[in-house]
């Protein structure tokens, strides 16, 4: 390719920036891939998507939750969505920014959903995650804990963690921790 | 013939003055080839750390005089057993001016120029003015961008073959202890990075409970501190992996876990390589992969011999094993790949333009989403993004394209028919007929 070089380092010699206009970062392919899903959600109606930064910036996104049944009935839950530049080779990182007496969320946040972590594949997408979470109000398990507290009384006493998620989503104590209102 | 000025390389001297009969189609042996590559081939080097200070080295002993080097990370003390650039009073300096200075010091006549700052702080132009770029990087994240980067000046011809001039190539070296790989990326000939992903393992990632609850070894420890209890002591402060205080926190941190399940084995570079996911690098490794980088990057330029095609891997775990293999290219490639070529009129709206997809033989697309330069055009879905663009649909794109003659954009639907749907994602080259440029360039086509 020597002489294609050597033509061209001649010509910006000549001419610097001759040509005009200055090129543009094209769409990344984790980009196109979110659209690709997003573009293509099917949401349950119990569960709602925004985007704080407008329809151009996807990357970030908040996904609502109001369960319809279960323990969690009638509770808003919001998680936010972190989309790397790689996805989907890595998967979205996940957050519930609603204190919840769960199970399977801890007191910061942070969620056990296989496919966030060891299952996720590049097939699944953001449609699977949010199925994936709504699961967790309408089944959460005690065997994958996270709050060990809320797993424990969950699989000795469900009709105390029945009562205990209630008075969480109310707003106010259970043992030692405050949860804000979230109905 | 006259007698040639031997240079001071004389292996170079026999790849580059003699004709051979594994030489490339183009390749035009003699001093003049040798001095051009002197003077007109600038070289970028993307990353100065292990593989990258080895990569500077070679390339300048290959001959080439007009070098660039980007890195974005300081000298630490653990670099220094195998980043042999590097010496004991260089800890806490920028790698990138460190091995342009040293590298300056011993190879006569190179010029070097280091860039202290992230791959993505520097403007596209920067990177289009490189001959070939030279990568020697340790994450998917950076290849990736560079990758997109080199892709993005790509153009076609109408018949779909590239754009001879708007080629930038690349060489690609990563090693992992033991093991190594380097390859070329023709963009536009051999597949590209973002072809072939799916070559780099996905990371292995711990369930969190595990983490959380049963711990089992060293690594459950670390990823326990990085991602469960820095978040509890933290808040919403990200972890810098390249802040030495925050990794110093985590291995601390780490260590008490540890104690408190009996679990041995956390170690501080334990840490940084679980958290950075990184596999600790071998000198020899990077040693072996810089050589077949560099020798290759000298191929691609000269033509003093085919190129590797086009992708090498060494594993020297147990004995000694290479094998190349030819991948092959995603003819859809969204970064690399032409996109169809579709010709409009300017007055047609993005709802017609939509309609017409459906009936395109290559496309067939239905539910279709458009975007321009990251822009949405149209979403399906969700609702409200629905909402928000369906009035762009009785404009014509060639507004909603700013009056740009030829451009891509990308879309996404249903492809194929009836019960054999499947979703799918397409680069589109739009031209538009009757604007400049246009007709210029179908005339040379048909010509
Ligand atoms: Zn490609």
């Amino acid at each position: 390719m020597i002489r294609l070089f050597k033509v061209k380092e001649k010509q910006r010699e000549l001419a610097e920036s001759a040509n005009g206009k200055p090129p543009v970062k094209k769409q990344s392919a984790g980009e196109l891939r979110l659209q690709k899903d997003i573009s293509e959600l099917n949401l349950p109606k119990t569960c709602t998507i925004s985007f704080p930064n407008g329809k151009d910036e996807l990357m970030t996104f908040e996904v609502t939750i109001r369960p319809d049944e279960g323990y969690y009935l009638s509770g808003t839950f919001v998680f936010s969505f972190q989309i790397s530049p790689i996805y989907p080779h890595e998967a979205p990182k996940v957050k519930c920014r609603t204190k919840v007496y769960h199970p399977n969320i801890d007191l910061d946040g942070n969620v056990c959903l296989n496919i966030l972590r060891e299952d996720w594949k590049p097939v699944l997408n953001i449609n699977t995650i949010i199925y994936g979470l709504y699961h967790l109000f309408t089944e959460p398990n005690h065997e994958d804990p996270l709050n060990h507290d809320a797993a424990a009384v969950l699989r000795d006493n469900p009709k105390m963690f029945e009562s205990n998620a209630r008075r969480a989503m109310a707003g106010g104590y259970v043992g030692q921790t405050f949860f804000p209102r979230c109905i | 013939m006259a007698v040639s000025q031997p240079s001071k390389s004389r292996d170079l001297d026999r790849l580059l003055l003699r004709p051979g009969h594994l030489a490339g189609p183009n390749f035009e042996p003699g001093q003049e080839l040798r001095e051009d590559i002197k003077e007109y081939v600038k070289v970028l080097v993307v990353g100065a750390g292990g593989l990258g200070c080895e990569l500077l080295k070679d390339l300048a002993l290959t001959g080439f005089r007009n070098l660039d080097v980007i890195d974005m990370d300081r000298i630490e003390v653990t670099n220094l057993n195998r980043q042999f650039l590097f010496r004991l009073e260089d800890v806490g300096k920028p790698k990138a001016e460190v091995a342009a200075k040293r590298v300056m010091e011993r190879v006569n006549g190179v010029n070097i120029t280091p860039h202290f700052c992230r791959i993505e702080d520097k403007p596209l132009d920067f990177y289009s003015d490189f001959s070939i770029i030279v990568l020697g990087l340790d994450s998917i994240e950076a290849r990736s961008y560079i990758n997109e980067v080199a892709c993005g000046f790509l153009e076609y011809e109408s018949d779909d073959n590239p754009l001879e001039e708007t080629v930038k190539p690349m060489v690609d070296g990563g090693t992992e202890g033991f093991k190594g790989h380097a390859r070329i990326i023709i963009p536009g000939t051999t597949p590209c990075f973002e072809c072939t992903i799916w070559l780099f393992p996905s990371q292995v990632k711990f369930p969190l409970c595990t983490l959380a609850e049963t711990p089992r070894n060293a690594a459950h420890c670390i990823e326990y501190a990085h991602l469960i209890k820095w978040n509890e002591v933290h808040g919403r402060k990200s972890f810098d992996p390249d802040n030495s205080e925050d990794m110093q926190w985590v291995y601390s941190e780490a260590v008490q876990r540890a104690e408190l399940f009996g679990i041995p084995g956390v170690t501080y570079s334990l840490t940084q390589g679980v958290v950075k996911n990184i596999i600790p690098a071998i000198a020899s490794t990077n040693a072996i992969i810089s050589a077949a980088c560099a020798l290759e990057t000298l191929k691609i330029v000269s033509g003093c011999s085919k190129s590797l095609s086009n992708y090498l891997t060494y594993n020297g775990v147990e004995g000694l094993h290479i094998k190349v293999t030819e991948f092959v290219k995603d003819a859809d490639c969204l970064v690399c790949g032409p996109g169809v070529l579709i010709e409009l009129e300017k007055s047609v709206t993005l709802k017609k333009f939509i309609n017409q997809l459906e009936d395109h033989p290559c496309l067939l697309l239905t539910r279709v989403s458009v975007s321009y330069r990251g822009e949405k055009l149209y979403m399906q879905a969700p609702p409200e993004l629905e909402k928000e663009t369906r009035s762009n649909l009785d404009i014509p794109l060639f507004d909603l394209m700013n009056g740009v003659s030829r451009d891509i954009i990308n879309v996404n639907g249903m492809a194929g028919k009836g019960d054999k749907k499947q979703s799918c994602m397409r680069k589109l080259r739009i031209a538009f007929k009757g604007v400049d440029g246009v007709a210029d360039i179908d005339m040379a086509g048909g010509a």
